[in-house]
């Protein structure tokens, strides 16, 4: 491991392109601009209710798996830093329900005092 | 140097090694995006909790028209885009998103390019994204206008007068908090984007005069990566949850 580092030169050794790794890259960008157009073809053709949201919410969640997986690496990261990073999202989750009852039951409320 | 190696390997917590296989600038950039996530998290739940406190739009979309009392659906706001009068619902935005996608395409590359130590892919890149992100910031200053300025028709509003677009007080397209989130989410996501191609600006400079050449790595480059990858997921979240749903 001592062998000399060449911090002192100024110009790196420039490696040639990797194509396999590109072509990944293209084929995530591909896969990416595919599920948005699902969406907007959903958001055209079907009514608007739990179904149809809970598809946006899924081909939301499927972007977000080649964003953090692929574009941001994480995937190839170590376990313990995957799951740092994922681990906290659950108090997400829990925000999620709690303020979406909340709101619900405000709704119901007001409905009770002004109708 | 060989026994300080040794003393490393008995006691972890003498510094040197690397648990997680990252360096501290990048676990730091992850664990400020996670803190990240969750300033956003608030505002899309904000959005959603006062959505579900108001009465939600029954009728055929087709014959939605605008009011205050019940939610605005999306896709009957957002319709116009520049440059013609035809209304084409959420186009402008799908736009928008292909363009930061492409933005985000581009950072990979040059994160790529960095990883190869190449400096002229890494600045050619570079560039590209950063005109990605400034086209983003266009058309989200174009949308910003459309959204202020409103339609010609507008709306009566309680006390018979009638008002065009929005501000933070009164809006045409629905319930006053419909407005107020909009300006704050896609504000403060645009913040983000802007301080994203001021970072991207910097670092694009910093790769024009050889600084990562003298430091002998790109990483810099892998760490604003991140940040613009997490602002092009950010505006994934904020297209389904406030334009599509």
């Amino acid at each position: 491991m001592s062998h000399a580092h060449h911090d002192s030169t100024p110009s790196l050794h420039v490696h040639p392109k990797d194509m396999a790794k590109i072509r990944k890259i293209w084929v995530t960008a591909g896969i990416l601009a595919f599920v948005t157009g699902i969406e907007f073809l959903c958001a055209f053709t079907m009514h608007r209710g739990a179904f149809l949201t809970s598809i946006f919410v899924l081909l939301t969640f499927v972007k977000t798996f080649y964003i953090v997986g692929e574009f941001m690496h994480l995937k190839y990261e170590v376990k313990i830093l995957i799951w740092s990073i994922a681990l906290p999202v659950m108090f997400i989750i829990w925000l999620i329900t709690a303020l979406l009852m909340e709101g619900g039951y405000i709704f119901v409320e007001r409905a009770a005092i002004f109708n | 140097m060989a026994t300080a190696a040794i003393d490393n390997n008995k006691n972890l917590w003498g510094g040197g090694v690397e648990p997680m296989k990252a360096s501290y600038g990048k676990l730091m950039m992850w664990f400020f995006l996670l803190s990240d996530a969750l300033s956003f998290s608030g505002l899309l739940i904000t959005y959603g909790m006062i959505r579900y406190s108001h009465n939600a739009y029954e009728g055929l979309v087709d014959k939605f028209v605008f009011s205050d009392t019940y939610w605005p659906v999306p896709e009957k706001v957002f319709t116009h885009i520049p440059f013609t009068h035809t209304p084409f619902p959420l186009v402008f935005v799908g736009i928008m998103t292909f363009i930061l996608i492409m933005s985000s395409v581009t950072m990979v590359l040059a994160v790529e390019a960095g990883h190869r130590n190449d400096k002229n892919d890494v600045q050619k890149w570079m560039l590209w994204t950063i005109l990605g992100g400034m086209c983003f910031l266009g058309c989200q200053a174009w949308e910003w206008t459309i959204f202020i300025t409103g339609s010609e028709t507008g709306r009566v509003l309680f006390d018979g007068s009638i008002f065009h677009g929005a501000n933070l007080r009164a809006n045409e397209y629905g319930p006053v908090p419909f407005a107020d989130l909009f300006f704050f989410i896609t504000g403060f996501h645009g913040t983000h984007v802007t301080s994203g191609v001021i970072i991207n600006i910097i670092v694009f400079y910093n790769t024009a005069i050889g600084t990562y050449e003298k430091v002998g790595h790109y990483e810099m480059v892998e760490k604003v990566g991140l940040y613009w990858h997490f602002v092009d997921l950010v505006w994934v979240f904020v297209f389904t949850f406030f334009y599509l749903v």
